[in-house]
């Protein structure tokens, strides 16, 4: 479903941000994408639906080349959900018209038929009652599960999270996993930036571990967990297990 | 010295102060600031483009713009129009354009300058992650602009613009060197012909100056309201 193959990418000719990455999600995987702050996990998931440009390699989706001038990238886009560390809802809109706006604008579905897809996606994860609000009425997690609503509204073949719970405060973080386990299970394709190992316990296939911009580990989870390879992923794992 | 004032003057002019100068005065504001909010912003996309002729092209002109005294602009422009519009048209004599459209495109392109810099203030003050995620959704360049990201510009600017066309609604006085009769205009005309300057004055300065007032406190509030929404 993704194909990432040897990406390089500078954000400045003296500063590397991701050295050679290789690795793939398939249909259905549940893939857990871990390490340090400024290892480039966010850099690398953002590179998947070209919100951030590559100087080498190859990325493709569902067998469209990302990279490639040619592609039409806002129709790509509108098939790779993606969810945001800081929610990033229009707060302008109500929750609802959140969830119709691009529906209407890029899918061209009717305003009824959009909101009845957005009302059964509220209603999914539990937020019927908010249709009418505006996000900065709601919660840091209800936000949260709006914005993956919103995500799902466009039908899309796979799913990208960017630390989707680590802007939430504590009690906040299960409702959002909640829905994340929900969609694993249903056999939504997902690459996850997280430090949730209980998460990644649960519904991971495959762990990658990334350091200084580059795959360090790339293995399924009950090898990840059971012991990492290298030096490492083993520190880091010790570190955020320990409390 | 006022002792001898006459203020029914102004009672007796009230009809064709408000009719025609207040109406003229209040069109054209409205007008150029509708015109100045939209070129404006076309010239704020400009700038942030990232297509380095179309910003260089939009930073001169609202340089050029704003170091030209406006009474100057209004004036220029309307003696220059009928000749450009000649020179466009290919027309055998200067084409006769009319003081209210030359003062109205005068003010449209004078207060663009201005509207530019707030709205690309505003545009810059939305976190990027916002046209990220309407981006990540699929929506191409221009629907992330028109619907997520200009929308919430004007909104966070609209104190800053609403003061901005307060300042325009006095600059349209000067449409004066046209002889054109506005609120000042018609003020003018009635004090010449009655001779009775101080009176009529006055007036058109207390006029202004309430107006202005309601509005900027109009807009004190709205700034209020802002605050607590965001
Ligand atoms: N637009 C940018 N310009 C220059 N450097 C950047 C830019 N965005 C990110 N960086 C740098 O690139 C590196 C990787 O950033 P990235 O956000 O991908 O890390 P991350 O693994 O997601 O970290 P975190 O866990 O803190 O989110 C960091 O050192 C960061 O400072
Ligand atoms: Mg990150």
């Amino acid at each position: 479903m993704i194909e990432i193959s040897h990406v390089n990418k500078w954000y400045s000719p003296s500063f590397q941000v991701l050295t050679d990455c290789t690795t793939s999600v398939t249909k259905g995987e549940v893939v857990v994408v871990c390490g340090p702050s400024g290892s480039g996990k966010s850099t690398l998931i953002k590179c998947v639906n070209a919100l951030e440009p590559f100087q080498s390699g190859d990325i493709s989706v569902d067998g469209t080349k990302v990279n490639d001038p040619k592609t039409n990238l806002p129709k790509l886009r509108s098939r790779v959900g993606m969810v945001f560390q800081h929610f990033e809802l229009f707060p302008h809109l109500k929750i609802i018209d959140n969830l119709c706006l691009a529906q209407q604008k890029v899918l061209d579905r009717s305003r009824d038929k959009a909101m009845a897809k957005g009302m059964q996606l509220l209603e999914r994860v539990g937020l019927k009652e908010q249709a009418q609000k505006y996000p900065a009425n709601l919660s840091g997690g209800q936000q949260q599960r709006v914005a993956i609503a919103r995500a799902l509204a466009m039908d899309p073949i796979v799913m990208l999270f960017d630390e989707p719970t680590s802007a939430l405060d504590p009690e906040m973080v299960s409702e959002v996993l909640d829905v994340m386990v929900d969609l694993a299970h249903e056999g939504m394709t997902m690459m996850v930036v997280t430090h949730e190992m209980g998460f990644a316990r649960k519904v991971a296939n495959r762990v990658i571990f990334m350091d200084r911009g580059e795959i360090v580990e790339d293995a399924a989870k009950e090898d990840f967990f059971g012991k990492p390879r290298s030096d490492r992923a083993q520190k880091f794992l010790s570190k955020i297990l320990s409390h | 010295m006022f002792a001898n004032l006459d203020f029914d003057v102004i009672r007796r002019a009230l009809p064709y102060l408000f009719y025609e100068g207040m109406t003229f005065t209040l069109t054209l504001t409205a007008l150029a600031a509708l015109g100045g909010l939209v070129f404006g912003t076309a010239l704020a996309l400009m700038r942030l483009s990232g297509y380095k002729i179309l910003g260089r092209i939009a930073g001169v002109y609202v340089d050029f713009m704003r170091s030209l005294p406006l009474v100057l602009v209004i004036f220029w422009f309307y003696f220059l129009v009928p000749y450009i519009g000649q020179w466009v048209t290919g027309a055998s004599r200067p084409i006769s354009v009319g003081a209210f459209a030359s003062s109205l495109i005068t003010f449209i392109m004078f207060e663009a300058a201005y509207f530019s810099e707030i709205m690309r203030a505003g545009i810059q003050s939305i976190s990027r992650g916002q046209p990220a995620a309407a981006s990540a959704l699929g929506l191409t360049y221009a629907q992330t602009m028109r619907y997520v990201v200009l929308p919430q510009a004007f909104r966070n600017m609209l104190p800053v613009l609403i003061t901005q066309t307060i300042v325009l609604f006095q600059d349209t006085s000067l449409v004066y060197v046209l002889s054109i009769t506005d609120f000042l205009g018609a003020a003018s005309k009635v004090a010449q012909r009655d001779g009775r300057l101080v009176e009529m004055y006055l007036f058109a300065a207390v006029v202004y100056f309430t107006i202005s007032c309601i509005a900027s406190f109009g807009v004190r509030r709205l700034q209020a309201r802002i605050a607590i929404i965001r």
